[in-house]
């Protein structure tokens, strides 16, 4: 099992926190606890889903990023861009004046991160066409679901497919394209990844099953809105923007980071799509006991309505989800009309991508085992049962712990004791 | 580790519960994901079986450094039988049954692909027993 520690993006200001427990309940790995008064993370556990980071009253967990300035570090400086971030202007701001707003900001150059989802695509289908035997297949795009699996669910980490996401093949393309079309070294360039959440963070920091990761930095989204959206104001109403040649995304691929993106897509003949972290693992319970039969493939995402629904995403996700909708029906008309060739712009490196797809292997790490040895495990289950029985079941949680078993299994891991308990201190 | 859990006729909505619960347990002892795979497998598999063809029954789980062995008993109504209900695509289960996609004579198959030993006892009239054992 994977033993290497996790990075993670969530961090806690102990002097910020109050001790309140929100964060403690609405996690969905039992990561978080209340000592002395703090919150207190368990890294082996958490996913970085960010759920903490959405109901904290006293922002006490943020979300570390790379100060913005640092993309000065390089001579080149791009912007890798979820195109989730252009759906949180309004309707009236075109792609294109973004774009401007970017470079006119720092980056000199621009790419979306779904450029590449065309290749994409065509490696999962592959892999499925190359696998028969493993089904169903996880995609493994949304990072918080991968590290959620390897928690959780590990009987089902060979059922991720082991491929890089968008936004490493977007990125391996751009540095190649830029090393062949301009004079930068390979140290010139930074690439700068726009981070509608936490997960995105924790996997450029410490990817799973690579080396090391293909991005250079991370920018929140949110802070970046800010500086984009302050520009768009300095313009006023009147600004007539020179139209930019921008990247041209397929109405595919703008549509893959939302729920369903990636479904829609694929090959297999019956497939699921579920976001919202919760209702992912209700069903991966059922898909590991093998109740649910004849899937081929499950596209699952960590946030409600997926990308848009990210923590550091700037706007209502359902008006995001529209705006993006309307952005993909323009392309789509473009492409009937002939005025858009699909995908042409990865083409040129379609097979240095699809030869580089592939990632390492995949580790389960469960935060479930008492311990590595069956007998002292078995020995620490029946001390957890005997204390449950003990515990009144309320899971009030003023001892600290989310639930009265999360209580009973601290304490037989020596992380807190039977009198943390009010009700048994009663007794 | 001894474990029980009731199961009751035609209780679909909670078919599940007990493998769910063993699996639980059994994650928490660091047993191979895989191994605990197919004692799920198996175990549903046995559990839909007491509350789909049976009068529902009992789950008796002991699990040991070394394995778990599961006794399955319903209540009823037997298996004439075994060696042809072993067999793949023979089944007893009634239309109605059927209708539900359930019934399709993969049951008692599917439980010996996926366990170490399997013991099938049934008396016509008082009910079947099904006991396993899969090695970790």
């Amino acid at each position: 099992m994977d033993k290497t520690p996790f990075f993670h993006a969530l961090t806690l200001d102990e002097d910020a926190c109050i001790g309140c427990s929100h964060c403690m309940k609405a996690c969905p790995t039992e990561a978080l606890r209340v000592r002395n008064g703090k919150a207190v993370l368990y890294p082996d556990r958490c996913i970085d889903c960010g759920n903490c980071f959405k109901v904290c009253p006293t922002k006490a967990i943020y979300i570390q990023q790379d100060d913005f300035d640092s993309i000065f570090n390089f001579n080149c400086r791009v912007a890798l861009v979820p195109s989730v971030f252009m759906g949180q202007f309004p309707n009236d701001v075109t792609v294109s004046r973004i774009y401007q707003i970017l470079h006119e900001i720092g980056f000199t150059h621009v790419i979306e991160t779904e450029a590449t989802v065309p290749i994409y695509t065509e490696a999962k289908n592959r892999y499925a066409a190359e696998h028969p035997d493993i089904r169903p297949l996880i995609s493994t795009f949304c990072p918080a679901i991968v590290r959620l699996i390897q928690v959780k669910f590990p009987g089902l980490v060979e059922n991720l497919i082991p491929l890089k996401a968008p936004i490493d093949l977007t990125a391996m393309f751009i540095r190649r394209k830029i090393q062949k079309d301009e004079s930068y070294s390979p140290d010139d360039i930074g690439i700068f990844y726009i981070t509608p959440c936490a997960a995105k963070i924790a996997a450029v920091k410490s990817p799973v099953g690579e080396e090391r990761s293909l991005v250079d930095g991370v920018i929140n989204m949110d802070s970046l809105f800010n500086r984009v959206f302050k520009r768009i104001k300095e313009q006023g109403k009147g600004f007539k923007e020179v139209k930019l040649p921008v990247s041209q995304l397929s109405a595919d691929s703008v549509l893959t980071s939302l729920t369903n993106g990636e479904r829609r897509l694929s090959n297999a003949k019956h497939s699921y799509s579920i976001d919202e972290i919760h209702n992912v693992i209700e069903f991966l319970e059922k898909v590991e006991n093998d109740e649910i039969e004849d899937v081929d493939f499950l596209e699952l995402r960590a946030c409600d309505q997926s990308c848009p629904g990210g923590i550091l995403t700037c706007d209502n996700r359902f008006l995001m989800c529209e705006r993006i909708f309307a952005r993909a029906r323009k392309v789509a008309d473009r492409e009937r009309r002939g005025e858009q060739a699909k995908d042409h712009e990865v083409e040129s490196e379609r097979n240095y991508l699809n030869n580089n797809a592939k990632v390492g292997e995949i580790n389960p790490r469960s935060m479930l085992v008492l311990d590595e040895d069956i007998s002292q495990a078995l020995d620490k289950m029946k001390r957890i049962n005997e204390l449950r029985a003990k515990l009144p079941q309320k899971d009030c949680g003023v001892c600290g712990a989310p639930t009265c078993d999360a209580l009973a299994r601290d304490i037989v891991m020596n992380e807190a004791k039977l009198s943390d308990c009010i009700f048994m201190k009663q007794e | 580790m001894h474990l029980e859990y009731q199961v009751f006729e035609a209780d679909f909505v909670n078919a599940g519960a007990a493998s769910s619960a063993i699996k639980k347990t059994l994650k928490q002892l660091n047993v191979n994901p895989q191994i605990v795979k197919r004692v799920v497998v198996a175990l549903y598999e046995a559990e839909v079986n007491a509350i789909a063809h049976a009068y529902g029954g009992m789950i008796y789980a002991d699990i040991e450094a070394d394995k778990i062995i599961v006794k399955v008993v319903d209540k009823g109504p037997g298996i004439p039988d075994i060696e042809w209900a072993m067999q793949e695509g023979n089944s007893t289960a009634s239309p109605e049954v059927r209708n539900m996609g359930f019934g399709a004579g993969m049951g008692l198959p599917n439980i010996r692909k996926n366990v170490d030993r399997l013991d099938v006892q049934s008396t016509v009239g008082v009910g079947t027993t099904v006991e396993m054992e899969v090695h970790f």
